[in-house]
C-alpha cells in the first residue's frame, strides 16, 4: 500500500539531480577563492618578511618592501572614511527616519542605486575632473579620498538604512508615544539597536576602499615615492596602485615580489571582512530581543 | 485656561470624520468619555474602534494619507488646535499597544524612560527621586513584588502578561491624564488577562481609561461605560451593564448576542 510509484520514483530522481546540480555550482563558487588564495600564499608568501612590510621598494622596484604603499592606503582609507561615514550615516537616517515617501525621495533612492552602478573608472575621471582640477586639490590624498568616498557611499547608505530598517516599528512607537521626538527616539533607541549593522557595513567599506585601484590612478596615487606621506595633500603610494604598477608597468620585478603584495592585499581585506564579521556576531549575540 | 477650553470630559470629539484616503473609517463621531472612569470599545473588526482611539492622540497621523474634520477634545482642549504641540499631548495621553512593546533595554530604564525625557531636562533629578518613581509606577502596575529583584535586567526577559504591565508603568511617570489601551489582553493568556484586567482596574480613579477590546465579557467585566462601535460610527454608548442586559439599539443587541462580528 505504501510502496513507491513509477511516479514517486521519478520525482525522487528529479530532486536528487537538482540537489547535486546546486551543490556543484556552490562548489564551483569556491573554488576559485581557493585557487587564488592557494596560489598566492604558495607563490607570494616567500616572500613575507618583516623587512617586506617596513621597508621602501629599491632598484626600480625590483627589492626592498612596500612600507610606503602600505601607509597610504591607510591614509586613504581612513580619509576616505572620514569623509563618506558622517555624509553616508546622516543620509540613511533622513532616508529612514524622516523623509516622507514622496517623488524626490524616490529620486534619491534611484540615485543612490545608480550611484552605485557608475563603473569605478569614471568615478576616477569624475575625481580627477572635480577634486583635482575643479577644487584644486591636485593629484593628492585629498583628491584620491574623496573620490573613493563618493564611490563608497551608496555601501554605507544602503548598509545603514538596512540596519535602520531591522530596528522593530514598536520600538520607535513606544518611543514616540511616551512623546519622545524622531531625534530623541533615533539617539535613544534607533542607534543603539543599529549600530552593528551600521559598523559591519562600514568595515566592509574599508575593504572596497582598499582594494580599488581605478579611482586612485590619476587622483592621487603614484608609481614611486621615497617618503612617507605627511599630510593630505601629498601624493601617495598605495598597495593596490602599486600592485598593478610592478605587475604591468615596471621590468625584471621578481615574481615573487607581486605575488607578495597580492598577498598582502588580500590579506588585508579578508582580514576587514573577517574582523567585520566577527563583530557582527559579537554584536548580534548582545542584541536583546 | 485657553480658549479652546471646554466641558468637563476627558475625552470629546463633535463631528469627528476620518479617512484613509478615500475610504471613511470614522463617520461623524460624538463621543464623551467621561474623567476616571473605564470605558471600553467594542465592536466588530474594522468599526473603527482602533482608529477612533488612535485618533485620541493624534498618533494616527504618522499615515500619510490620513485626513480628519471636526475636532477632539482632550481635557477640554481642542488637539487639532493651531498652537498645540504634539509631545505635551502624548505625556498626557498615554498608550498601550496590543502586543507589549518594552524596549530592549533594563526595566528600570524601561520605566524611566519618559521620565528622563521629559522631567530629568529640565531639573536636576536625584537617584533617590527616580527609584521612587520607578517604585511607585511598579506599584502601581502590580508589578514591584515580581521584579523588584531583577530591575537591571533586560524587560524583554519579562513574560508577556509582565511587559504589558511594564509597557503601563512606564507610562505613569510623566503623570497622565488618559489612558488608551488598545486591546492590551489579546496577546496574553487567560490568566494574564486576568492579571492585566485586576491592574486596569486598580488604575481606575487615578486615570480616565478607554479600553478597546474584541472580547464582549472582558468589556463587561472590567468597564464602567460601553461605546459599540459599527462600521465607523458610534451606535450606542451607556453604563456597560445596561447596554449589555437592556441595550437600545438592535443593532447593539444583534452583536452582543454574538449573531455578527
Amino acid at each position: 500500500m505504501f510502496a513507491a510509484t513509477p511516479l514517486n520514483r521519478r520525482s525522487h530522481r528529479n530532486q536528487n539531480v537538482a540537489r547535486a546540480v546546486f551543490f556543484l555550482m556552490t562548489v564551483a563558487l569556491v573554488i576559485p577563492v581557493l585557487i587564488i588564495v592557494g596560489t598566492l600564499v604558495v607563490r607570494g608568501g616567500p616572500a613575507l618578511s618583516w623587512e617586506f612590510l617596513f621597508t621602501a621598494p629599491r632598484d626600480n622596484m625590483t627589492a626592498g618592501g612596500i612600507l610606503p604603499a602600505l601607509v597610504g592606503t591607510i591614509w586613504l582609507v581612513v580619509v576616505a572614511l572620514l569623509a563618506s561615514v558622517p555624509v553616508g550615516v546622516a543620509a540613511a537616517l533622513y532616508l529612514s527616519e524622516y523623509a516622507p515617501d514622496n517623488l524626490l525621495t524616490r529620486t534619491i533612492n534611484l540615485a543612490i542605486i545608480n550611484l552605485a552602478g557608475v563603473p569605478s573608472i569614471v568615478h576616477a575621471l569624475f575625481g580627477v575632473g572635480a577634486f583635482v582640477y575643479f577644487f584644486r586639490f591636485g593629484a593628492s590624498i585629498l583628491a584620491a579620498s574623496l573620490t573613493l568616498a563618493v564611490m563608497t557611499l551608496p555601501v554605507v547608505i544602503v548598509a545603514t538604512r538596512e540596519s535602520l530598517q531591522a530596528v522593530p516599528q514598536a520600538f520607535r512607537e513606544a518611543c514616540w508615544n511616551m512623546g519622545a521626538t524622531r531625534w530623541q527616539t533615533i539617539r535613544k533607541v534607533v542607534l543603539p539597536n543599529s549600530i552593528s549593522g551600521i559598523l559591519t557595513g562600514v568595515i566592509l567599506e574599508v575593504s572596497r576602499t582598499a582594494g580599488e585601484t581605478a579611482p586612485i590612478m590619476f587622483t592621487g596615487a603614484t608609481a614611486f615615492v621615497a617618503f612617507l606621506p605627511e599630510s593630505v595633500f601629498d601624493q601617495t603610494m598605495a598597495m593596490s596602485y602599486h600592485l598593478y604598477y610592478i605587475a604591468t608597468q615596471a621590468t625584471d620585478v621578481p615574481e615573487q615580489l607581486t605575488f607578495g603584495v597580492a598577498l598582502v592585499l588580500i590579506a588585508i581585506v579578508l582580514a576587514m571582512n573577517a574582523v567585520s564579521i566577527a563583530f557582527r556576531v559579537y554584536l548580534r549575540g548582545l542584541k536583546k530581543w | 485656561m485657553d480658549n479652546g477650553q471646554r466641558g468637563d470630559y476627558a475625552i470629546e470629539t463633535r463631528g469627528l470624520n476620518l479617512w484613509y484616503g478615500d475610504f471613511q473609517a470614522l463617520i461623524d463621531v460624538d463621543l464623551e468619555v467621561k474623567r476616571g472612569i473605564i470605558t471600553s470599545m467594542i465592536g466588530p473588526s474594522g468599526c473603527g474602534k482602533t482608529t477612533l482611539l488612535r485618533t485620541c492622540n493624534r498618533i494616527i497621523e504618522r499615515l500619510g494619507y490620513v485626513r480628519t474634520t471636526g475636532s477632539v477634545y482632550v481635557l477640554g482642549h481642542d488637539i487639532f488646535g493651531d498652537d498645540v504641540e504634539l509631545v505635551q499631548v502624548r505625556k498626557q495621553v498615554g498608550m498601550v499597544f496590543q502586543r507589549p512593546n518594552p524596549l530592549p533595554i533594563s526595566i528600570r530604564d524601561n520605566v524611566l524612560f519618559g521620565f528622563r525625557l521629559h522631567e530629568a531636562r529640565t531639573r536636576k533629578v536625584s537617584a533617590a527621586e527616580e527609584n521612587d518613581v520607578l517604585e511607585s509606577s511598579l506599584r502601581q502596575v502590580l508589578l514591584w513584588d515580581t521584579v523588584k529583584d531583577r530591575l537591571n535586567r533586560p524587560a524583554t526577559g519579562l513574560s508577556l502578561e509582565e511587559q504589558q504591565k511594564l509597557c503601563i508603568a512606564r507610562l505613569l511617570p510623566v503623570k497622565p491624564e488618559v489612558l488608551l489601551m488598545d486591546e492590551p489582553c489579546s496577546a496574553l493568556d487567560p490568566a494574564g488577562t486576568e492579571a492585566v484586567e485586576e491592574m486596569i482596574w486598580q488604575l481606575r480613579g487615578d486615570y480616565t481609561i478607554l479600553i478597546v477590546t474584541h472580547n464582549m465579557a472582558q468589556a463587561r467585566r472590567a468597564s464602567d461605560e460601553c461605546v459599540f462601535m459599527l462600521l465607523g460610527r458610534i451606535i450606542e454608548h451607556g453604563r456597560t451593564e445596561e447596554l449589555f442586559l437592556a441595550p437600545e439599539n438592535p443593532k447593539t443587541a444583534d452583536y452582543i448576542e454574538g449573531r455578527y462580528g
